[in-house]
């Protein structure tokens, strides 16, 4: 007899479950779709938790900006500017920017991981606006930016930095950086939608991020550099950061090159944007 | 441009998905009913999720037309997308996540209050028998939990339609029975399922209907039934107790049996193929009353491989075309 019982439920398998998945099942609502907004406030709340669950990835984000800050403050900063002091006063706003523009590949590390992982199907076969993952993965990273900006600045301060633009002035080149990144930010998407491994993606990145940040105003004064350089460095566009960072930073805000930031960064999105999310649309 | 014939949730002419020189879908017609599973039954490479994801609308056909759930998949793609649910052949999750921060994310995305989108990933997980793991990441799951989480998280809201592609390859077989009882009560919540596998018992058990795809064709389409009556009925397999009994049986079954006796290199073991299993009970019977010993039988199914056998002339595994995954398809 039991025998029998058991053969039969085992046919069945489990009832119970069949039960309350039926229950579940039928419990479903259909409720009106998120909005543009609220579903990318939920791709950046994703963001939140990968940082939560995760927290090794912001190691990047915190331990290199702390390195740099220290070992070219001490290493380079006697024999550029006579003292480390008065070298970190110059170069402070230079690493700040360098790290936050550093940091704008991964967004196109996420991306591609997502892709490898299977889960951005189940995002695309979502009736949400999809555009919404990519501004989220824009939110998550903006916040990134900021938790960069913060570290950098704390240790400078901690080894005697002091900004004469006040805190007003960091707060100004921080808000400025992270506009001028969130803009890059789409630029990284395209890499990382066209790019097949995330690896592949890190080696691009590194090839494009250390030529622009190193030949650039932000560890030394261009006019120090022979001329082809310095021509190279005058059309960079993290010089035009570095220096629009620097001037606010420093107490002598230059409206021009601030203007031309912002500018870049419209005319970067205006450009990107548009094609990072047709590749985005039509990626197989 | 014609509207789908009523009652159908699927309906594709001549579906074609090309990846440079490979057809990997070469003009797949299907017709599938509204309620119920249809099953699409093909070895690896076939053409069975590249199908899929062109109904999921996630890849672009590049001929033919298809319509889901009256729907064309090319120019009504949000339409589709807001009534049917993809659970991809790679659990398609967020790995870093909990399994409720997963379920809690589709749902706001779906259009959940936070508050409701809880309760919902709550009631899920504890339908799904993953209360315990809620807090977990995904990392940590097992294929099966994993199986389930994912197709959790397409019915936070009750598709219409939903696609599972492969949903039991690899998972030990109470996840895969798991799963099993999981398409069937969504079936009977009124969902229709196409799922695809290349199992031909898991066709068996779930399909209403069943197309086998082969080379990115439907090379056959029918019941479970119609396509096994193509077969046969499978194989019987016999053991003897004593080796040296195996030519006298096997003439003996061949004959009782009218099927060709195939000796395996198992000097005990002999099969037949056979088109009538109610034949078999006998004929050992009669085998046992001339002395001669059987040790062990039994009567499979006809194995996918024999369907492709009988369908195709040659073997499901030989492996001729390969599906190009994802990376492998250029952007």
């Amino acid at each position: 007899m039991t025998t029998t019982t058991r053969a039969e439920s085992a046919h069945q398998d489990d009832p119970a479950l069949d039960a309350s998945v039926i229950a579940a099942v039928g419990g479903a609502g259909r409720p009106r779709h998120a909005g543009p907004v609220s579903a990318s406030l939920t791709y950046g709340w994703r963001a939140l938790l990968k940082i939560k669950h995760v927290p090794e990835q912001l190691f990047d984000v915190t331990m290199f900006p702390i390195m740099f800050t220290l070992m070219f403050t001490y290493v380079f900063g006697g024999a550029m500017a006579g003292s480390p002091g008065e070298y970190l006063q110059y170069a402070l706003p230079g690493i700040l920017t360098q790290t936050v523009v550093f940091i704008t590949m991964y967004t196109a590390m996420t991306i591609n991981t997502d892709i490898e992982k299977g889960v951005f199907d189940r995002f695309r076969s979502l009736p949400v606006w999809r555009p919404a993952l990519l501004v989220g993965a824009l939110l998550g990273d903006a916040l990134r930016y900021v938790i960069a900006s913060t570290v950098v600045l704390t240790v400078g301060v901690a080894i005697g930095y002091r900004a004469p633009g006040g805190l007003l002035g960091v707060v100004a080149a921080v808000a400025l950086l992270v506009l001028f990144c969130v803009s890059l930010t789409w630029l990284w998407l395209i890499v990382g939608l066209k790019v097949r491994t995330p690896n592949a993606v890190m080696g691009i990145s590194m090839m494009v991020l250390f030529p622009l940040t190193f030949v650039s105003s932000v560890f030394a004064p261009p006019e120090t550099m022979p001329g082809w350089l310095q021509a190279f460095v005058d059309v960079n566009p993290v010089t035009l950061l570095v220096e629009a960072a620097r001037g606010l930073m420093d107490d002598a805000a230059d409206g021009g090159d601030i203007s031309l930031v912002v500018l870049l960064s419209v005319v970067i999105t205006a450009v990107f944007a548009p094609i990072a999310l047709r590749l985005y649309n039509r990626k197989t | 441009m014609t509207r789908m014939t009523p009652d159908l949730a699927i309906e594709t002419h001549g579906l074609v998905k090309t990846f440079g020189e490979t057809r990997a879908v070469d003009g797949v017609d299907l017709a599938v009913p509204a309620g119920g599973v249809y099953g699409v039954l093909g070895p690896n490479g076939a053409g069975k999720t590249t199908t899929i994801r062109m109904l999921a609308t996630l890849l672009p056909p590049d001929g033919g037309t298809a319509y889901v759930l009256g729907h064309d998949v090319a120019h009504e793609a949000a339409e589709v997308r807001s009534r049917v649910a993809l659970t991809g052949q790679f659990a398609s999750l967020d790995e870093d996540l909990s399994g409720s921060e997963n379920l809690v994310l589709i749902a706001r995305l779906q259009g959940y209050s936070r508050a409701a989108a809880k309760e919902r990933a709550a009631e899920l997980l504890e339908a799904f028998g993953l209360t315990a793991a809620a807090r977990k990441q995904v990392k940590a799951y097992s294929g099966g939990m994993r199986r389930r989480l994912d197709i959790a998280g397409s019915i936070v809201v009750r598709p219409d339609l939903m696609f599972l592609d492969e949903p039991t390859t690899g998972l030990d077989p109470r996840s895969r029975n798991q799963v099993w009882e999981i398409v069937r009560a969504l079936v009977r919540a009124g969902t229709t399922v196409l799922l695809t596998t290349q199992y031909l018992e898991e066709a068996d058990q779930l399909a209403d209907r069943i197309a086998v795809i082969d080379h990115g064709r439907v090379i056959a389409e029918g019941t479970s039934g119609e396509l096994k009556a193509s077969v046969g009925s499978g194989a019987v397999k016999v053991r003897v107790a004593d080796p040296a009994d195996r030519p006298a049986l096997a003439a003996m079954l061949a004959e009782a049996l009218d099927a060709e006796a195939v000796l395996d290199s198992d000097p005990a073991s002999l099969s037949f193929r056979v088109a009538d299993a109610t034949r078999v009970a006998g004929a050992l019977h009669r085998a046992g009353e001339h002395g001669l010993r059987v040790s062990e039988y039994s009567l499979g199914q006809p194995s996918l491989d024999e369907v492709f056998l009988a369908l195709t002339g040659r073997p499901a595994d030989d492996g001729t075309t390969r599906e190009p995954t994802a990376e492998e398809v250029p952007a």
